[in-house]
């Protein structure tokens, strides 16, 4: 339903731009002084001693300056064009191509490994496989699994790193501690007992942390989701005896190919088929697990939206008032996303430990979730590949920077990219919220089609709470 | 006893720093129904802007210690209350008429954005601050052990009392304050009577950055050291005490932070100091699910 | 074709609904009988969706007594049942005064999530459905016809897979009466369903509820402000002023009683023969 309207093309405000370039430049310089112009730094007495960096202001204040002035323009620029409702052309062209995308996206995806084995051999593609495919493909799991509570069920939930712990130290503590204790004949299949038992343990605390919370309307179930996630996190912390503290858990046993494990031994993978050692099968293998367990998620995510209790789960997000009257009994509806994703989480949180071989309460921090929640929202309304997109676009684009080597020739030996990771990441947030605040993929896909199957626009959706 | 009373007075020097800071939360939230997440980062920001400020006055241009803090003081508020207006400005104004997530979304952003810039830009480690007003008035001695009210503890008592003293009158006596609470309870119809609704949105976080800044100079007296990872907790802490007290509820902040700082002070002298920050977010935690509205709060009643 | 019977539907007894110090309702007490469309009328402010979200569960009732009787044999005390088991158990629905519908669903989705519960059950708390059980999938299509029935019943039949939220208004009430429908139940309370609609649109809605009642299993309670509406479809009227019942009975009883014109012309009740003389009544 979009008009298209064309505004009569106004001349550029050239004064007015000025001004306001100059306003900026001065609040700038305003912010500056002195957290910018001044350094704090200890000499070698201990003592506090000032630096001064004025230059580094001017730098600032200019930027900003520059920046406002092509922002006028930009604005100007765009005020002009053809006024229309029609969503923007980046995310025409998502949608477009998320259908046509997927089978091609999926042969990409199986294949990746071993296109990346044939590029840069054994010993060169273990970075890109492992930093980048398998690390990618736990935020697109995790990513998923949140998606069920966010983006489905419109469930803020601040702390969904507490599910992705339990997972971990389940598989930690039952793998290094009871099956050793108890049977150790079970030693090389330990990973795949323990996926199970991880995804039914985080989901029932899942239940029991959601039970008292989600009668909360949004902001609030926020936070104390946040306040309870930080609460495990430093109760692990803290209770040395159960989770060995800050020092964590080591020699976590890896995933075994189905019983065959893979070491350098007689009975190891690479001798039973015939194979020179490396460590790059198991990579590869843990590779495939990762993309099993996501394509798992994703699959129930697509079978439970056709079943009524995605259907509650979506009209939950709209308005719960309604649901209720309807019949819904909604604190089940809610607990049942709450369980369901965090099961998705605890199985996540097991293959990260099983990965790793070793994990500590700082893998579980309060960034995490936001990070998994910036994936989810930038994604866009509970669309499966809108996270994936989001995925790749931050997790695989903050650890670029660890690549960009050639950065330390323009600004000098002493910068480190990996530093102002967080800084970019934090920045992307703000940035991508206000230009997508409901995400890359803007549309809805109706969960029965009767004639003819319309997508709906995320502006239609509500998102009430009550 | 005697320790008691020491606790008493470390738990109120210490719950006015937080009284200050929920304030901030308070009326954000009361005036545009968001939960402000960087405002804890912003008090970080002010007490290093403070720092720095302290040092050029006293390092730089040699000023004597009294009069150099009064003027930090002033001048933080200041620098703090631009900080907050420009992110005001920039990442949550756009953002108020869209989706419910966005916003709090971004202030997550902004608060990762905060602590990361401050580090980058001013380096990871600790700054200590040289030591001021150290002496300690004793008070009751008892078995060897000596309660005593510090002379940083009164200055900051006093302070905190007499700078909430002055924001009282101003929302309760002058239009500025008027026009606050009338958005707080009818943003369209404040509008419509003349009131600039932007206008007063930004000066509400103006206002709290100021006593966040206020906090973040108690701060760095108090604790003698700052790092920028000190906004998360303080912040969360603070928070608490605002839904604790009542959020929307100004006296309900303030009477929020005391209890915060006491029950801070006590579980860490007679428990264990290991827990203090599982207590906190246990209480906020315990607040939330079994009494949202707070102390001082109006429980909201839901049209259907 | 309407029988009724002698024990009435809903029974309301002494209800009183407190909010501080503010009396919403006082003392109420009516039946709403079986197999009749029952309408709830009176100035702004009386108090009549209160009475509602009494009777629906929004609101705990502060004193009284809701008694649903399904028959001889089964009772619901609708302030003891939670909101959702008043719709699912005791088989109370309701339309809202601001429609609520699911704006970012189609159309025939909204009538789809009004049968959960029958779903839920038929596809095994979703672990049947997983796996596209045969039983699951004869209770959808069920589902899928009986809500397909009511598209056809209410001409939205072209429209199911347009998003509720682009339908206009009109359309928007009669869909929210659909999806309570849907939920199969003995009594379905309507609240405001004339408000905004135009001559023409009104007097479909009389013959959609019309019909409803004379299909002999749904009865109808209903608070409306349009008259014509009241007048014409309502077998019994209650009327409320600032909480209180003042008048109850036929609609021509109602309409003639005194109290009532009073009421709405806002006199005192011996001032209104004067008025009415003036009016030229």
């Amino acid at each position: 339903m979009s008009t298209e309207m064309s505004a009569p093309s106004s001349p550029f405000p050239l004064v007015k731009s000025l001004k306001q370039a100059g306003f900026v430049g001065m609040v700038m310089f305003g912010l500056c002084v002195p957290i910018v112009a001044f350094r704090a730094e200890q000499n070698m007495n201990n003592q506090l001693v000032l630096q001064s960096r004025w230059w580094l202001t001017l730098v600032f204040c200019v930027l900003a300056m520059i920046g406002s002035f092509l922002f006028s323009l930009y604005t100007h620029q765009k005020s002009n064009k053809a006024h229309s409702s029609a969503p923007s052309t980046v995310t025409k062209a998502l949608s477009a191509l998320a259908p046509r995308l997927t089978p091609l996206g999926f042969a990409c995806v199986i294949a990746y490994p071993l296109v990346m084995l044939a590029i840069n051999g054994p010993g060169g593609s273990i970075k890109w496989i492992d930093n980048f495919g398998i690390q990618i493909l736990i935020y697109v799991m995790l990513g998923w699994g949140l998606n069920i509570v966010v983006g489905l069920a419109g469930l803020l939930d601040l702390g969904y790193v507490a599910f992705y712990a339990v997972g971990a130290y389940a598989y930690a503590l039952i793998a290094t501690k009871v099956i050793p204790d108890t049977f150790p004949e079970l030693g090389f299949w330990s990973f795949w007992i323990c996926l199970p038992i991880s995804g039914l343990l985080a989901a029932l605390w899942g239940i029991i942390l959601g039970f008292p919370v989600l009668r909360l309307r949004g902001d609030y179930l926020a936070i104390v989701t946040l306040a309870f996630g930080e609460i495990i996190r430093l109760v692990l912390i803290n209770w040395v005896d159960f989770s060995n503290g800050y020092a964590g858990l080591t020699s976590i046993p890896r995933p075994s190919f189905f019983g065959i494990p893979f070491n350098a031994s007689e009975e190891g993978f690479a001798a039973v088929f015939d194979l020179e050692f490396s460590p790059i099968y198991r990579t590869i293998f843990l590779y495939y697990v990762i993309l099993a367990l996501s394509l798992l998620t994703a699959f129930v995510t697509i079978r439970l939206r056709r079943l009524p209790i995605g259907r509650a789960w979506e009209a939950l997000r709209e308005d719960e008032i309604a649901c209720r009257s309807l019949g819904i009994n909604t604190t089940i509806t809610k607990l049942t996303a709450f369980a369901i994703g965090a099961g998705f989480g605890g199985f996540a949180g097991c293959f990260f430990a099983a990965r790793q071989g070793f994990i500590s309460p700082e893998s579980f921090v309060f960034l995490e979730s936001a990070q998994i929640l910036a994936i989810v929202v930038l994604g866009g309304m509970g669309s499966l590949f809108g996270v994936v997109v989001a995925s790749i676009a931050l997790v695989g684009g903050i650890e670029i920077l660890r690549e960009l080597d050639f950065l330390k020739q323009v600004f000098g030996e002493a910068f480190d990219p990996s530093q102002y990771r967080m800084l970019i990441f934090g920045f992307a947030m703000v940035l991508m919220m206000l230009w997508k605040p409901r995400g890359l993929i803007a549309h809805r896909e109706p969960s029965i089609v009767y004639k003819e199957k319309k997508s709906i626009g995320s502006d239609m959706v509500q998102e009430g709470h009550g | 006893m005697a320790i008691f009373i020491q606790q008493l007075i470390n738990g109120l020097t210490l719950g006015s720093i937080y009284g200050l800071i929920a304030i901030g939360y308070t009326m954000v939230f009361g005036i545009i129904g968001m939960v402000n997440f960087a405002h804890g980062d912003v008090f970080m920001v002010s007490a290093f802007v403070a720092l720095l400020l302290f040092m050029i006055f006293t390092t730089l241009l040699n000023w004597a210690l009294v009069p150099a803090l009064l003027v930090v003081l002033v001048l933080a508020m200041a620098i703090t209350g631009l900080w907050n207006w420009t992110i005001e400005r920039t990442a949550y104004r756009p953002l108020r008429g869209s989706f419910r997530l966005a916003p709090l979304i971004s202030a997550i952003g902004m608060s990762i954005l905060l602590s990361n810039l401050i580090q980058v830009i001013q380096g990871p480690r600790n700054k200590p601050v040289p030591p001021m007003f150290t002496q300690v008035i004793p008070i009751y001695e008892e078995n060897g052990y000596v309660a005593g009210i510090g002379y940083k503890q009164i200055v900051i008592m006093v302070v905190t009392a007499v700078l909430l003293a002055l924001f009282w009158y101003l929302v309760q006596k002058t239009p500025l304050g008027r026009a606050q609470r009338a958005c707080e309870q009818d943003q369209k119809m404040a509008a419509l009577l003349g009131i600039d609704v932007d206008r007063t949105i930004s000066l509400t976080f103006v206002m709290g950055a100021a006593l966040a800044a206020v906090a973040g100079v108690m701060y760095i007296m108090y604790y003698g050291v700052v790092n920028f990872a000190d906004g998360f907790v303080p912040g969360v802490k603070a928070f608490t005490a605002a839904v604790l007290g009542g959020i929307g509820s100004l006296p309900g902040a303030v009477i929020g932070g005391l209890l915060i700082g006491l029950i801070e002070t006590m579980w860490s002298a007679y428990f264990s100091i290991d827990y203090k920050d599982v207590a906190a977010f246990s209480l906020l935690a315990i607040t939330l699910v079994f009494l949202p509205t707070g102390l001082l709060g109006r429980p909201e009643v839901e049209k259907v | 074709m309407t029988t009724i019977s002698s024990m009435p539907l809903l029974r309301v007894e002494h209800l009183t609904m407190r909010f501080g110090g503010l009396v919403a309702v006082g003392d109420l007490s009516f039946d709403v009988a079986r197999g009749q469309i029952t309408a709830l009328i009176g100035p702004n402010g009386a108090g009549k969706t209160t009475v509602f979200n009494c009777i629906t569960g929004f609101y705990k009732p502060t004193e009284g007594r809701l008694t649903l009787n399904h028959d001889a044999t089964h009772h619901y005390l609708l302030e003891r049942l939670p909101d959702h088991d008043i719709n699912w158990k005791a088989r109370v629905a309701r339309t809202f005064q601001n429609i609520r519908l699911f704006q970012g669903m189609t159309v025939l989705e909204n009538l789809l999530v009004a049968q959960h519960n029958t779903l839920m059950r038929a596809s095994g708390y979703s672990l049947l459905g997983l796996f596209n059980a045969k039983s699951y999938r004869d209770q959808a299509d069920l589902a899928l016809q009986k809500a397909l029935h009511w598209l056809e019943r209410i001409h939205l039949l072209d429209r199911a897979d347009d998003a509720a939220g682009d339908l206009p208004y009109g359309d928007q009430r009669r869909l929210e009466i659909a999806r309570a429908m849907c939920t199969d139940p003995l009594l379905l309370c309507l609240d405001e369903p004339a408000a905004g609609l135009n001559p023409k649109e009104s007097l479909e809605l009389n013959t959609l509820l019309t019909g409803i009642r004379d299909e002999g299993k749904t009865s109808l309670l209903l608070i409306e402000h349009d008259m014509s509406v009241v007048m014409t479809i309502s077998d019994h009227v209650v009327v409320l002023d600032y909480g209180v019942k003042i008048a109850d009975g036929t609609p021509d009883a109602v309409r003639n009683d005194p109290k009532v014109i009073a009421a709405y012309l806002g006199v005192d009740d011996d001032e209104v023969a004067e008025v009415e003389a003036e009016v030229g009544l």
